[in-house]
């Protein structure tokens, strides 16, 4: 027996749920949220940190605080929710999508939908994906496990620390430790540059007197057991290990914040192109993915930095569901692929979402994410071009990697470019 | 008193103690560690070879063939992770070619079944992604790939439901001949007596040997690194690919594994520490030029994990198998083939132990056999009944691999319960996917902690002494 639901959502933190609520403001009466964990909120449950939702709510929350609001909402609005059950796979058909759920209560079945929302959210890099030299032993952690464990289950993982890159979530994980109680002795980072939010590397290092090594990283870990030191080199701008630099660092814990990677096992298992730069799929204007019906949100699309762009685009995504199942789509999706814009990263952009542009799309506005390469300290020029054309240019007066950015185009400058190819790029 | 002491339980003690618990005999197995297969039998490549590569004069001509064909026989028996894939061995020059005659002609004189010399085009037929570069190749089909820790696992657990008593936590650091026993000491006040005793302690056999014998072997370990792809970046190949010998020494392999991801190494590099098992950026990328050479579409972005094993070779090039005293039976430098010979190394053990006067009556009740659920491999159609009645087979633990909480408890009630979360790793297969255990740590040590009554605090990732947490926040714990 199969049930059909009009649309299923996968994954029940903030990106799930922005997009289950706005569905369901857009008139679907049929909505599923699955969610793996025993409780909603995602990510969100264990960051206890404060800065989150002063774009989105105007003011300063924490993590579970923002997850909570965001929860309250599904309140009476007639949302099934399955929580403690994972998709394991989705199966596309012309009749819409099969899902396989598993968990203890229910055990191992298929739901059928018309439209699905992916809102996976993303995993840590580990120390496998960079390689670092030395014995395997207790004591090295992502900055993410090791925050599980210190916010949610109530242990330390360490008393004298090394934090290995400068993402968001290790400069969190820094100022943590020190709070309680252990000594964090550096962070240090491979880039000439830090990959984490500006007021993190003041709030979190700065403000904690931690030292942050640029053009620096681990080359050794060594231990029996459990960590008992680490060489620390500089490196060169190929980021190759500068001999005769070595610092030995008597530390017992080693976390890393070495990158976010979107969870795309189920999208690539349902043959949703992915996009090798974004590690998540290839989406067009209102986040749906290659596939008909499946749209895509949040972490699972690219890592961002703040909750509230995460919610703001899983509402797009969960409109854009709403108007799938409901015919309202102004076009034939078919003459709406040929008339699809692609977006390209030009120099200094690591990728842009959206990928496609359908100009025949339903908003006035379409806002173009990116991220850039490397940090500009001084003003520069966002260029989107159609060849020699400028579609759409902004200024900024500083921009960096870990700050993620965006660009509005106007529908009726699209509406003239139909089938192009769009490049952006940073400009003098 | 025991009549035989084991010292050493990886795949070869194992094996023996497998073989041995079939007796009417009290056998003891001692290990430093705190669990079985800590060493080199955890850490290689996992590969059945077919039997070609040892000259048939050696001790590991001999037992190679039989070795690799029960392997084969008791992965069936115990329910062990394996499969037969075959193996390539690919040429690029002429000097490598007339190895692969030499390989060919050792083969058939070692007994492997099925063996051909195919040339390059061939080669890449059956292997696509392999390199233009190969003019020639040894095919193996007898050759596989198995799950080394649940093999050396699955005989340890027989063996212990059989009577065998595993001893782990303790490092044997004398041995004195009593006239009819041995006392055998550890670094813990403790004393073992046993009227055998059988040396099987991988690169450390060198010193277990001095304690009876003057010195006749002299182990020098060599240290093998490897990467670990995820299976993202396959198919790459579907057969076990080694690099053919040159002049310049043995090139690396790249073989998939039971669990379809794929793994490249070793390198060969001879070390002064013995327990050094950790990896360095020269062999990573020494392993990363050898393998891009045989595969050059090779992406090493794909690696989660890079470890090392280390080999208890000898300059001796062979096993050294003998009674070297008084009921004292050697299973030393056991080196690569050791993980195929094992079963053939212990069947040779026990008939030199009958020779030299251990009396070896069949038990009229042996309880053989075993059977591990793995969730993945039942059929769709029963999953649904089958969690009806176990509900923890419902509940995903490990994400990457799809390994539920029914198996990591089942883990906690075998013969042998893992201790530590690497402990869990090899016997249910959490964490072994491209997260490396980043989401299931926590829930596993949380549920190995409740499964066997200990506080979270005391549990180790590994080995002794590798604690994960380190004390209760300020806050303290926050489920209780
Ligand atoms: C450690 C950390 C610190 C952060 N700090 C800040 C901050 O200070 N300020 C800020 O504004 N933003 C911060 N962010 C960013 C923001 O919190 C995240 O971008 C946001 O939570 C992502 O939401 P999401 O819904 O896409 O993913 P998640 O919150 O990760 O949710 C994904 C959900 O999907 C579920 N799931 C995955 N696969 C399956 C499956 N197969 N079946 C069922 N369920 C599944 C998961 O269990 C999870 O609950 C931080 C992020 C992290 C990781
Ligand atoms: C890099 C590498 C790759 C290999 N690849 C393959 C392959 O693909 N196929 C194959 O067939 N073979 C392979 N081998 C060989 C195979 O792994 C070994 O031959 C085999 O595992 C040896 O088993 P063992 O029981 O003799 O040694 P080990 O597994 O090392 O066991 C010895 C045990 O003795 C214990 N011990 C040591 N000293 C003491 C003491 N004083 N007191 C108590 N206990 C002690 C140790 O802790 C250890 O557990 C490879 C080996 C290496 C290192």
């Amino acid at each position: 027996m199969t049930e059909r639901y009009q649309l299923i959502v996968i994954g029940g933190g903030p990106a799930g749920l922005g997009a289950a609520i706005r569905a369901r403001e857009n008139g679907l009466s049929r909505i599923l949220i699955v969610e793996r964990d025993v409780e909603l909120g995602g990510i969100l449950n264990q960051c206890i940190h404060n800065g989150f939702g002063l774009h989105y709510f105007g003011e300063e929350l924490t993590g579970p605080e923002y997850a909570g609001r965001v929860t309250d909402r599904l309140e009476g609005q007639g949302i099934d929710i399955v929580c403690d059950t994972m998709v394991l796979s989705i199966e596309s058909g012309a009749e819409g999508h099969r899902l396989c759920l598993m968990s203890a209560k229910e055990g191992y079945r298929f739901l059928d939908t018309k439209a699905l929302v992916l809102a996976m959210g993303c995993r840590e890099r580990t120390r496998g994906a960079i390689g670092i030299p030395g014995t395997r032993v207790a004591g090295i952690l992502t900055a993410g496990t090791a925050q599980r464990y210190v916010n949610m289950e109530g242990y330390m993982v360490g008393r004298r620390v090394i934090v290995l890159g400068s993402g968001d979530i290790g400069l969190i994980m820094a100022r943590r430790m020190v709070l309680e109680g252990a000594e964090v002795l550096a962070c240090v980072e491979i880039m000439p540059y830090s990959g984490g939010l500006a007021r993190n590397l003041v709030q979190c290092l700065d403000d904690y007197g931690i030292t942050l090594l640029l053009s620096h990283t681990i080359t050794r870990i060594k231990g029996k057991s459990r960590v008992e030191g680490v060489t620390v080199q500089q490196v060169d701008a190929s980021l190759k290990p500068i001999e005769g630099t070595e610092q030995d660092f008597d530390v017992d814990t080693v976390l890393l914040s070495v990158g976010l990677i979107p969870e795309n096992e189920l999208t690539r298992a349902a043959g949703i192109t992915i996009d090798p730069r974004t590690g998540g799929p290839v989406v067009y204007e209102n986040k749906e993915t290659a596939v008909d019906g499946i749209f895509a949100c949040g972490n699972v699309l690219h890592v961002h930095d703040l909750v509230d762009y995460v919610t703001e685009e899983s509402e797009e995504a969960g409109k854009a569901a709403a108007m799938y199942v409901l015919g309202q789509e102004k076009e034939h999706p078919e003459k709406l692929e040929k008339e699809a814009i692609d977006v390209v990263a030009g120099p200094g952009i690591a990728y842009t979402i959206p990928q496609k542009i359908r100009p025949a799309g339903e908003s006035e506005k379409t806002r173009i994410f990116f991220r850039v390469r490397q940090p500009y300290k001084s003003p520069k020029r966002l260029v989107l071009r159609d060849g020699e054309q400028i579609i759409a240019s902004s200024r900024r007066p500083y921009m960096a990697p870990g700050e993620m950015e965006h660009l509005m185009v106007n529908q009726h400058m699209l509406e003239m470019i139909k089938g192009r190819t769009l490049v952006l790029s940073v400009e003098d | 008193m025991y009549d035989v002491a084991i010292i050493g339980a990886g795949v070869v003690g194992r094996a023996l103690a497998y073989t041995l618990s079939s007796f009417e005999l009290s056998v003891a197995l001692i290990e430093k560690e705190n669990e079985v297969a800590m060493g080199a039998s955890r850490a290689n490549t996992a590969i059945i070879h077919a039997g070609f590569d040892p000259t048939p004069e050696s001790m590991m001509g001999q037992l190679s063939v039989e070795g690799m064909r029960r392997c084969y026989q008791l992965c069936e028996e115990l329910d062990v992770e394996h499969r037969k894939t075959g193996s390539l061995v690919v040429a690029f020059e002429e000097s490598q070619k007339s190895v692969l005659e030499i390989l060919y002609r050792q083969g058939v004189e070692n007994g492997c079944q099925g063996l051909e010399l195919i040339d390059g085009q061939e080669t890449r037929r059956r292997e696509p992604k392999l390199s233009e570069g190969i003019q020639a190749a040894l095919w193996a089909p007898e050759a596989g790939v198995i799950n080394p820790w649940e093999f050396t696992l699955a005989m340890a657990e027989v063996a212990v439901r059989n009577g065998v008593v595993f001893m782990p936590d303790r490092e044997v650091t004398g041995l004195a001949w009593q006239g009819d026993h041995y006392q055998v000491t550890f670094s813990l006040p403790e004393v073992v007596q046993a009227r055998f005793v059988v040396n099987a302690a991988g690169v450390n056999s060198d010193l277990i040997h001095q304690m009876v014998a003057t010195s006749a072997f002299e182990i020098v370990p060599t240290r093998g690194e490897y990467y670990l792809l995820d299976r993202t970046v396959g198919p790459l190949v579907h057969s076990v690919i080694f690099y053919s010998p040159t002049t310049q020494g043995k090139g690396v392999t790249i073989s998939p594994t039971i669990h379809d991801n794929f793994i490249i190494g070793p390198n060969s590099e001879i070390i002064e520490d013995r327990s050094d098992t950790g990896v360095t950026r020269t062999g990573m990328d020494h392993i990363g030029e050898m393998a891009i050479q045989m595969l050059p579409s090779l992406d090493l972005r794909a690696n989660i994990r890079n470890y090392a094993g280390v080999r208890a070779n000898s300059r001796r090039g062979d096993f050294y198998i003998r009674m070297s005293a008084e009921h004292f039976l050697d299973l030393a430098a056991i080196k690569s083939p050791g993980l195929t010979c094992a079963p053939s190394i212990a069947r040779l053990a026990a008939d030199l132990l009958e020779e030299a006067g251990l009396p070896m009556r069949k038990k009229s009740l042996w309880k053989g056999g075993r059977r591990v659920i793995r969730f993945k491999e039942i059929p769709e159609e029963e999953r649904q009944a089958f969690i009806k009645d176990n509900p923890l087979y419902g509940r995903v633990i490990c994400r990457c691999e799809t390994i539920t909480e029914g198996e990591i408890v089942a883990a906690m009630k075998r013969e042998i319960p893992p201790v530590s979360i690497d402990g869990v790793k090899r016997r249910a297969g959490t964490g072994m996917g491209r997260c490396q255990g980043g989401f299931c740590g926590p829930r596993v040590l949380e549920i190995l902690a409740r499964e066997s009554n200990r506080h979270p605090l005391t549990v180790e990732e590994d080995g002794m002494g590798s604690f994960i947490l380190t004390a209760e926040t300020k806050g303290g714990c926050a489920h209780d």
